[in-house]
């Protein structure tokens, strides 16, 4: 029995099973799907009716947070608190655009949201590269509380509970009509998850991805291997902090408004929710899993307004007890007996 | 003097009922090293039963149908917590909990974050939307005057409570054959299990108790409060801070971190009521970063 058989003979391991091989070889059948996805979601937009694209734009959104919490989710790191750069990345957009600064374009504002929560990153990684286990999910709710009470309570800088406005003038120069804005900022939103999705297919690829993956099966032995265990955390924080940011920015852009509750715990905990929906079997899960999950919550928000987060929880709990891989699992047993049946 | 007398009265009870919560939470975590964001829930649906007898039993605030003397609106309210922590207690560990018990520490705390998400509209489906106010046990007692200002007694009575519940956790734990096979299966699963010990029995008493201690907190706030959806929110993370800063798997850790957390937060409330909420997280956060395992749990010291 080899070890990586061993590790995952382990009983403690074979309930949360990891993708077997995050390699670009066992992958590209996935990859070349997510092209084929990508064209599509881009061909048929123009088809595709107002409140579609501003659903399927926030889920991209919010996918890029679900991304970062699965980029740390892959080195048995649950962060619990990534409602902290979510609002960070909301409210500098909301912040700039209230206190007068020049430029009124989302473009740069979205960088400059994705900035300042990659510095936030920096900062509270300092600190948190060192926990591990409940003490990290603890220490980044603690962070994002504090966010939390500052937005809410703050009321003449933060507006309060009412929120800020985020509504920029145009996107990249364009100063799209009412009737073409949404398509706008899908179009916009889309290129950059793409974009970004694509740097985090390369990132698991790349030795600090494979890192985050021996940290998940023992710290200890990447200690002794001679890599810096807190080294890699930290980078892969800052790096999901930047991600949460990014998704915060462009989430506050299509939505046009930013409140306290985008750093409230429970922001948070959905985050973890559609990660583990979605499964952190590849950097394409999160993204099929925001989607999905808002298009459940749409649909089971308006069907019974009272059921919908028990519909919900109790999806997360027949995915945890029965599908522990997630959505992407589900679909991977599905490829694998397709191709199967070609053969056959 | 007058104003520190008031924050002390509202920070004791304040901590009162926080104890009541997070001893149930740090508790479970010692036991099953699980942290069950689905405890706040247990609160609230502690509050909402116990509202809802009281308002069943007591219409209005007269005797209703029953014709009970009034005075037994306090065993209602306990009868209550017993009712839910005996009952979704052993439900909830059994049906689903047990299951994860041993695949870390992150999937299980998801999974009750999902329980927590459904038994938040579990609560919505039974008793509605609409605000619960049973205060009979709160107006019964009515108030006392301590230096000159009025103060109600109710909250005197949460504090009683609280410290009766603390009691009986540490007789429990000291004096019982329970407490010292939760002690066994604490430091040690594995050999406890060799032992004999029946450890998935262990948990489930464990949670039930710790059910109970949140339902109880949920029972006796209820009259001080209006009970309303989205209850739980609100104490889940408030006991996050408790336990964190008295340290995870501590109960007198709890003790100390809820008359901490309540105080200063009667303290902002009273002087920067901005910073109400804020000075809880900064002092979570503070405790976390430089004692990880809160002001009472050491590595080697034993759990509990």
């Amino acid at each position: 029995m080899t070890l990586e058989e061993r590790s995952l003979a382990a009983p403690e391991l074979a309930g949360r099973r990891l993708p077997r091989a995050l390699g670009l070889l066992e992958a590209s059948g996935a990859v070349r799907a997510a092209v084929a996805v990508l064209v599509v979601l881009a061909l048929v937009a123009p088809l595709l009716p107002g409140w579609l694209l501003f659903l399927l734009t926030v889920a991209f959104a919010k996918g890029l947070v679900v991304l970062g919490v699965v980029l740390l989710l892959r080195g048995d790191l649950v962060s619990f608190g990534h409602g902290l750069f979510y609002a960070a990345g909301a409210y500098t957009v909301a912040f700039a655009l209230r206190w007068g600064v020049p430029v009124r374009d989302a473009a740069p504002l979205v960088l400059l949201g994705t900035l300042v929560a990659t510095v936030v990153a920096a900062l509270v990684g300092l600190f948190i590269a060192r926990y591990r286990g409940i003490f990290f999910g603890m220490l980044s709710t603690a962070f994002t509380m504090i966010l939390y009470s500052l937005l809410l309570k703050l009321y003449w800088l933060t507006g309060g509970t009412d929120g800020l406005a985020a509504r920029p003038a145009g996107i990249l120069g364009l100063q799209p009509a009412a009737d073409t804005l949404r398509l706008t900022q899908y179009y916009f939103v889309l290129v950059l998850t793409a974009a970004v999705t694509y740097g985090a297919y390369r990132l698991a690829a790349s030795p600090l991805g494979y890192l985050m993956r021996a940290i998940y099966d023992n710290e200890v032995r990447v200690e002794y291997m001679g890599a810096s265990v807190r080294q890699a955390i930290y980078r892969t924080y800052v790096i999901s902090g930047a991600l949460g940011g990014l998704g915060g920015a462009l989430a506050a852009v299509a939505v046009g408004h930013v409140a306290p509750d985008l750093a409230y715990w429970t922001s948070s905990g959905e985050f973890v929710f559609v990660a583990l929906f979605g499964g952190a079997g590849s950097v394409f899960a999160p993204l099929l899993g925001a989607v999905v999950f808002e298009f459940v919550r749409n649909y089971a928000f308006k069907l019974s307004p009272y059921t919908w987060q028990l519909l919900l929880g109790s999806v997360l709990v027949l995915v945890i007890l029965f599908a522990p891989g997630g959505l992407w699992s589900l679909l991977e047993r599905l490829a694998q007996r397709a191709r199967g049946g070609k053969r056959s | 003097m007058e104003q520190l007398l008031r924050v002390a009265v509202d920070g004791l009870s304040f901590a009162s009922y926080l104890f009541l919560v997070s001893a149930g939470l740090t508790f479970i975590y010692g036991v099953m090293r699980i942290l069950n964001v689905a405890h706040g829930s247990l609160y609230g649906l502690g509050a909402y039963m116990a509202a809802w007898l009281v308002l069943r039993l007591w219409p209005g605030g007269a005797p209703g149908a029953l014709a009970l003397p009034p005075v037994w609106s306090y065993g209602v309210l306990l009868l209550a917590a017993l009712i839910i922590g005996l009952v979704v207690g052993p439900l909830l560990e059994r049906v689903f909990i047990q299951r994860v018990v041993d695949r870390g520490e992150v999937i299980p705390l998801v999974l009750t974050f999902a329980l927590f998400l459904m038994l938040e509209d579990i609560m919505k489906l039974i008793w509605g939307v609409n605000p619960l106010g049973a205060d009979l046990p709160y107006a019964m007692l009515g108030a006392v005057s301590l230096a000159g200002v009025n103060y109600p007694v109710y909250p005197f009575l949460l504090t009683g409570v609280a410290v009766v519940a603390a009691a009986a956790l540490w007789l429990i734990i000291n004096r019982s054959r329970f407490g010292k096979l939760v002690i066994a299966v604490i430091a040690d699963r594995e050999v406890s299990r060799a032992l004999g010990i029946d450890v998935p029995r262990i948990y489930t008493f464990a949670f039930t108790l710790g059910a109970v201690l949140a339902a109880l907190g949920g029972a006796f706030s209820a009259p001080m409060i209006s009970v309303v959806p989205g209850v739980s929110v609100e104490v889940i993370i408030l006991a996050f801070a408790v336990t964190t800063i008295g340290g995870l798997g501590s109960i007198g850790g709890a003790a100390i971190g809820a008359l901490l957390v309540g105080v200063l937060r009667a303290a902002a409330v009273h002087y920067v009521p901005e910073l109400d909420l804020f000075v809880i997280y900064a002092l979570m956060t503070a405790i976390l970063l430089v004692k990880p395992r809160g002001l009472f749990g050491g590595v080697e010291v034993r759990r509990i």
